[in-house]
Order: C-alpha cells, then sequence, then structure tokens
C-alpha cells in the first residue's frame, strides 16, 4: 500500500531551484534511504514532506491527505508525520518526560495521566526511561536524539522523517542512535532516512534513494545501487565516499 | 553648621509611612504582574500578527519608551477627563505604570524571542503545534531566561519610578515622605529614612525575582555552557 505519493514535486528558494521534478512513492513500512551531496535537495525533499518548507509546484499525498501548508493548521500537518533533526532540538526547559508529553497534550488533548503512560512506553522503546526526570542538558547528544525520536513517535505518527540525525554526533554515540532506527524499521515502522551512513542505508533500507542536482538520479534496492551503479555521478558519489 | 538628626521625630508619624510603604508595595506587586502579563502578549503580537497590529503596538511601545513617565501620568490622570473618561488617582497610577512597564517589557522580552533558534520553532512545527501553543509552551520561558537581568532592572526602575504618582495625591511612600516633613520641617530625617526604605525594596526585589528565577529556569542549572 502506497503511503507517500510524491508527484513532480518543485521548490525553488529564490532564483535557486532545489528540487526540479521528484517523484517518489513510499509503501507502507518501507524504509527509504535518501543520499546524495550536500545541495542535492534531498533535505529540501524531506522538508517538504511535512511543508517545513512549502513546495511550489507538484502534490504530496501522505496517507490519503494532500499537503497544503497555506490551507491546514500544523496539527493536521502533523498528524501522519513525524520528524527526527539533526540538531535534536529538544526543548531545553522540559524534562525528557515533559518533552514527550508536550505535543499529545497541548496538540492533541491527550489526559496527562495518559500521555504519561504513552512517553514512558516511547522512552522504554528507545532506551530512555530511565531518564524521565532530566533535563535535556544532562543527556549525551545520542541519548538526546533517542529521545527527540521518542518524541515523535509519542504522536503516533504513519512515517518517520529523519534528517541526518546522526551527522551531529560523536561517532561513538552514532551506534545507539542507529540501533533505535533499525528496531523501528524492524517494527514496520515507515523510515524515509536522509543519511551519510552509508552502512546503515545498506544494511537496513528496502530502497536506497540517489539524488543528483535536484532530481532523483537512480534508485534501487540497496546491493544492486551500491555494488552495481548505473550512472556515472552514482558512480562517483559511491567512490568519493568509500 | 551642625546637623543633628533626630529619628524620634519621625516616630509619631509611623502610620503614615506604614500607610505609604503599603501603597508602594501593592502598587509594584500589581503593575509588575499586570505588566509583564501585557508585555508577553504585545511582544507575541508584534512579532505574528497583522501587519497594522504590530504597527499599532509599535507605535505605543516608541510612544511610551520616549516621552517622560511623569508625562505619561499626567495625560492619563489630567489629561483623559477632557475626553470625558475620570479615573481617580490610585487607578491612573497603576494604569501609567502598567502601560510603561508593559512597554518597556515587550521590547526586552522581543530580544529575547527573537534569538530562539529557528530549530525549537520547527521541532514545535513538526509536533504540530500552532504558533500561539509554540509560543507558550516552547518559547517563552528560554526567551525569559535570556533576558531575565534586564527585566528585573526594568521592574525594579518602575518600582522606584512609582514616587512620583505622589504627584497626583496617591499615598504612597514619596507622598508619606512629603506629609511628615510639611508637619515637623524634619525634612532630611523623612527623605533619608525614605531613601533607605526605596533601598530595601529594591534589594528585596532583585531577591525575590532570583528566586524566582532559580525555579523558573532551574533547567539550566545542568548546562555545560
Amino acid at each position: 500500500m502506497t503511503l507517500v505519493c510524491v508527484k513532480d514535486l518543485h521548490k525553488s528558494f529564490g532564483e535557486l531551484e532545489v528540487l526540479k521534478g521528484v517523484d517518489l512513492d513510499v509503501a507502507s513500512g518501507e524504509v527509504v534511504a535518501i543520499i546524495g551531496r550536500s545541495g542535492s535537495g534531498k533535505s529540501t525533499l524531506l522538508r517538504c514532506l511535512n511543508q517545513l518548507e512549502q513546495h511550489d509546484g507538484g502534490t504530496i499525498e501522505i496517507a490519503g491527505q494532500h499537503l497544503d501548508a497555506g490551507a491546514m493548521t500544523p496539527n493536521d500537518l502533523s498528524r501522519n508525520v513525524g520528524m527526527v533533526f539533526q540538531s535534536f532540538n529538544l526543548f531545553p526547559h522540559k524534562t525528557v518526560g515533559d518533552n514527550v508529553m508536550l505535543a499529545p497534550t497541548v496538540v492533541r488533548g491527550v489526559d496527562k495521566t495518559v500521555a504519561e503512560r504513552l512517553a514512558r512506553e516511547v522512552l522504554d522503546k528507545v532506551g530512555m526511561l530511565e531518564k524521565f526526570d532530566a533535563y535535556p542538558a544532562q543527556l549525551s547528544g545520542g541519548q538526546q536524539q533517542r529521545v527527540a525520536i521518542a518524541r515523535a513517535l509519542a504522536m503516533n505518527p504513519k512515517v518517520l522523517l529523519c534528517d541526518e540525525v546522526t551527522s551531529a554526533l560523536d561517532p561513538e554515540l552514532v551506534g545507539e542512535v542507529l540501533r533505535v532506527l533499525e528496531a523501528l524499521a524492524k517494527e514496520g515502522m515507515t523510515l524515509i532516512l536522509v543519511t551519510h551512513e552509508m552502512k546503515f542505508a545498506h544494511d537496513v533500507a528496502d530502497r536506497v534513494v540517489f539524488m543528483h542536482q535536484g532530481r532523483i538520479h537512480e534508485q534501487g534496492p540497496p546491493r544492486t545501487l551500491f555494488e552495481h551503479p548505473e550512472t556515472s555521478e552514482l558512480k562517483q558519489f559511491i567512490s568519493a565516499i568509500l | 553648621m551642625g546637623i543633628s538628626l533626630d529619628f524620634m521625630a519621625l516616630s509619631p508619624y509611623l502610620g503614615e509611612l506604614l500607610r505609604g510603604l503599603f501603597t508602594t508595595v501593592v502598587l509594584t506587586m500589581v503593575t509588575t504582574l499586570a505588566g509583564l502579563m501585557l508585555a508577553i502578549v504585545v511582544a507575541y503580537l508584534r512579532l505574528n500578527a497583522a501587519a497594522w497590529v504590530g504597527m499599532a503596538l509599535g507605535g505605543y511601545v516608541e510612544l511610551i519608551r520616549n516621552t517622560p513617565f511623569i508625562v505619561q501620568l499626567f495625560f492619563i490622570f489630567f489629561g483623559l477627563p477632557a475626553l470625558g473618561i475620570r479615573i481617580d488617582a490610585i487607578t491612573a497610577a497603576f494604569l501609567a505604570m502598567t502601560l510603561n512597564l508593559a512597554a518597556y517589557s515587550a521590547e526586552i522580552l522581543r530580544a529575547g524571542i527573537e534569538s530562539t533558534a529557528r530549530g525549537q520553532l520547527e521541532a514545535a512545527r513538526a509536533l504540530g503545534m500552532s504558533s500561539l501553543q509554540s509560543y507558550r509552551h516552547v518559547v517563552l520561558i528560554p526567551a525569559f531566561s535570556r533576558i531575565y537581568p534586564a527585566l528585573i532592572s526594568q521592574c525594579i526602575i518602575v518600582m522606584l519610578g512609582s514616587a512620583v504618582v505622589s504627584q497626583i495625591s496617591v499615598y504612597d511612600l514619596t507622598y508619606a515622605a512629603n506629609f511628615i516633613q510639611s508637619r515637623n520641617f524634619r525634612s532630611f530625617e523623612a527623605y533619608l529614612l525614605v531613601t533607605l526604605i526605596y533601598l530595601l525594596l529594591a534589594i528585596g526585589m532583585r531577591q525575590t525575582f532570583l528566586l524566582a528565577g532559580r525555579r523558573l529556569f532551574a533547567y539550566r542549572q545542568g548546562e555545560h555552557a
């Protein structure tokens, strides 16, 4: 079943056209890794999927919902899509538990006790339950990112967008975050990740999408893509990073 | 010529002093709370409401910040009755002080709000929060923590500035001092005592704010910054 359906997506920042017609279908439960050079439009594509950037042309449909930031409330936009950021973006003045409980209580109007049960559940899933009362500043980067994942999960998204979620981490902290994502993938969560972790893309993704100059240049199962790249651009990209 | 201090000359007027002190303290507490709440609203609307609302509020802020407080007070108490708006002295004092503190605080707070990291707003939005929800739950407390020292000083300035409300016959601490020295001619003692009381009020106010800040911004104690 197609969960995310992107057709002919265009996005410009002033004169600069960043997305030049992107078509992408993602099935429910699929894990899609988007790779490519910086400036290829991969983060912009991801940010269009929850309308942090409003697209100029084309259509985005997620779980049957047509996305249009101008015509929707943020609550509508967040109904199906969760996002995890490179820089965690936890709310510094709220404890781990409050970070996770905030959106369910404020946006969804969930009862406080129900929200707390939900928060404990998702924090347990990412292995951060024992830090329920800690403040973000007391956590390592990897721990903060796991809390950020739990915070997104608490809104029960159908698809989770991950924008270079390990890029700001010290190398020894990358593993704990990737393990959480891998476990989510195994559970059947639909994931769309912009990533530089090629090994992770290779091992966990169902499909790898290579973006180049605002378009999807090549895509396919990870093994095929990494071992038998067809286009010269992808060959160059792979040889540059390995 | 030597000065002989005679503080005992003030003792018959203890009641007047307490009455003045009470007015100053209550007026300060009420206007501080009302002014800060108004500032929170004004700062939000200036950044988020329709352009004409933002401009109108910008006009209010600049008008207050670029005119003397005593003129604002006189305008409200002596000027408005010409328009048929008649208010008593204490209400006029409350209005003038609240509007004054709100304008300065809104401007101070705006700096704190504008320095919010973009990622914070994006995270709030990605979680489905409206701009008002994100202001209230995500932006406001960290913004306050960044501008807190400036805000404390502003509140104290308004408390000290409240001395001029004695000019429209509000029975505050300064009014009490004027009254006492007009009766016993001990102006040096009267004003010295009142000066000390204002000083203690300012110190007490700052300490109260700092204590509240330690609770409100407890999350910062773990920061590595």
